[in-house]
């Protein structure tokens, strides 16, 4: 049985897809068969950032209807072994999602994979919410700003409430990543310290992710940015994989160098 | 079937003419004697007197004694009160309309238990075997309250032993206890209940509200922000203090 993580957030633009991207590849390269699912019907995105958007032919809309069997649906990633993807349709929206059909689509996949990363729309509508309904575990990803913490504090207690896991008495195991931090707007106090979102979602921390350039270059050329082990980003998804599969591996918090750069990371236990 | 088994294992019959006793119910008068002010100097030689006037009639009189305007007074110790009523000829058999503790107190005397008569005030006393008036449950709370979440104690306490984040919203009937910092909004009292309180460890909420009276962040001092407080209506005015 695979064990189903949503990646989800409530706000829009926080870095969901390229988590989800991240973590996925991330989880196959430690040689986990996973699978990312694009729940966001409609604003088709991760097989862009997994870079195999010309080979979409079926979707999960298609899977759920009847239309194409599973496999065909299931793109398999050039790159990395045991990685696949499961995009979404471009021209449908959340209402074509339907809550036996995801069951149906998330319990077929149980059978052969080790992981399937559900990869959540923004809001708390249709989409999200059965992007969370079945998860075992969930990635809440917040950036160090109030909107954006208030956004995941919903989300959290919607999963804590309205999943399958809260109706069957059961939780969530929930995990927090910060992502987009910026040490030195968090230094000028424009950004959320660590210890501030930290105090609101309660949550523990699975990983800080900095804002780094290689991020926005990585989606670009549709590589998942753990793949690229030099970037800061990069490192940052690895150690928060290796967590997420329950190794004890430190949470690296980002800090200015003394020139102002982030040439200097300065361990600490979250 | 169960008559046999009575009569193989001699136990007597309540109808049974043949056994040697009888146990019936029987509905007896009594006098009782209420307790108004036991620690007045005053009680015993006003007693004294009193029955002073028909000698014959209170000697030796089995009397109960009728605890329930001592609600709210602090059990006396009433075997040494029992043994001066004894003194007096009077021979206290029982109680009646006592709070627990007084009832610990009148049972330790050997004193028995009466049920509650027509003559006592129902109101302030419970009859004998039924459970207290319960108060609604208060709600616990232990997870933290996200914000959207909405929380609601009909009829009773609100208590939350976790973090309330910004756009929660509590709501109780009664009280509101928050051990964890307070964001958000609470509002207590909300059937209209003017004493209900809210009490927190780290005041930060958006809005307070007692019985439909509601102060938002600016109208609170900020000395009180991320304080221990106690919020209260005193007449039309909500009232923040500091505790502790």
């Amino acid at each position: 049985m695979a064990k189903i993580i949503v990646v989800t957030s409530g706000k829009g633009g926080v870095g969901k897809t390229t988590t989800s991207a991240a973590i996925a590849t991330g989880l196959a390269l430690r040689g986990q068969k996973t699978v990312v699912i694009d729940f966001d019907v409609g604003l088709r995105n991760i097989d862009l950032i997994m870079g195999c958007e010309r080979r979409v032919v079926f979707d999960f809309i298609n899977v759920i209807n009847g239309d194409a069997k599973l496999h065909q649906a299931l793109i398999k990633d050039k790159r990395v072994e045991n990685l696949f993807v499961l995009p979404t349709s471009q021209t449908r929206d959340k209402d074509a999602l339907s809550q036996d059909g995801v069951e149906r689509v998330l319990g077929e996949l149980s059978q052969d994979f080790d992981y399937i990363v559900c990869d959540s729309p923004a809001g708390i509508e249709r989409g999200a919410f059965l992007a969370m309904y079945f998860a075992d575990a969930a990635v809440v990803v917040s950036n160090p700003e109030v909107s954006s913490v208030r956004d995941a504090d919903r989300m959290i207690g919607l999963m804590a409430s309205k999943s399958r896991k809260a109706e069957q008495g059961a939780s969530i195991e929930m995990h927090l990543l910060l992502t987009r931090y910026d040490p030195e707007r968090v230094e000028k106090g424009e950004m959320l310290r660590v210890e501030d979102v930290q105090e609101i979602l309660a949550l523990p921390l699975l990983g800080i992710v900095p804002e780094c350039p290689s991020v926005l270059q990585a989606s670009n050329v549709g590589m998942p940015v753990v793949l690229d082990d030099k970037s800061l980003a990069g490192k940052a998804y690895a150690g928060t994989v290796a967590r997420l599969m329950g190794e004890d591996v430190e949470v690296v918090v980002p800090r200015l160098g003394k020139r102002g750069l982030l040439d200097r990371l300065l361990r600490r236990s979250a | 079937m169960a008559d046999s088994l009575q009569q193989q294992r001699h136990i007597p019959s309540v109808l049974d003419d043949s056994a040697p006793f009888q146990l019936r119910g029987a509905s007896l008068t009594l006098l009782t004697l209420k307790l108004v002010a036991p620690d007045d100097p005053q009680f015993f030689p006003g007693l004294a007197a009193m029955l002073g006037q028909a000698p014959g009639f209170y000697r030796n009189a089995p009397i109960v004694l009728d605890l329930s305007p001592l609600v709210r007074a602090r059990p006396i110790d009433l075997a040494a009160f029992c043994v001066r009523l004894r003194g007096l000829g009077l021979l206290p058999v029982g109680f009646q309309g006592a709070t627990v503790e007084w009832e610990q107190a009148a049972e330790a005397a050997g004193l028995s238990a009466f049920p509650a008569g027509r003559a006592t005030d129902q109101a302030s006393v419970r009859p004998r075997g039924a459970p207290l008036a319960k108060p609604a449950a208060a709600r616990v709370v232990s997870q933290p309250v996200r914000s959207g979440q909405q929380i609601y104690a009909p009829q009773g306490d609100l208590i939350v032993t976790a973090p309330v984040s910004p756009g929660a919203e509590l709501l109780a009937d009664g009280h509101i206890h928050v051990y964890g910092k307070l964001r958000g909004r609470a509002l207590a009292g909300m059937g209209g209940d003017a004493t209900a309180r809210i009490f927190c460890k780290a005041l930060h909420a958006d809005l307070v509200s007692i019985a439909g009276i509601y102060l938002v962040s600016e109208q609170i001092d900020q000395k009180f922000t991320g304080k221990a407080v106690q919020i209260r209506l005193d007449g039309e005015k909500l009232v923040v203090e500091a505790l502790g």
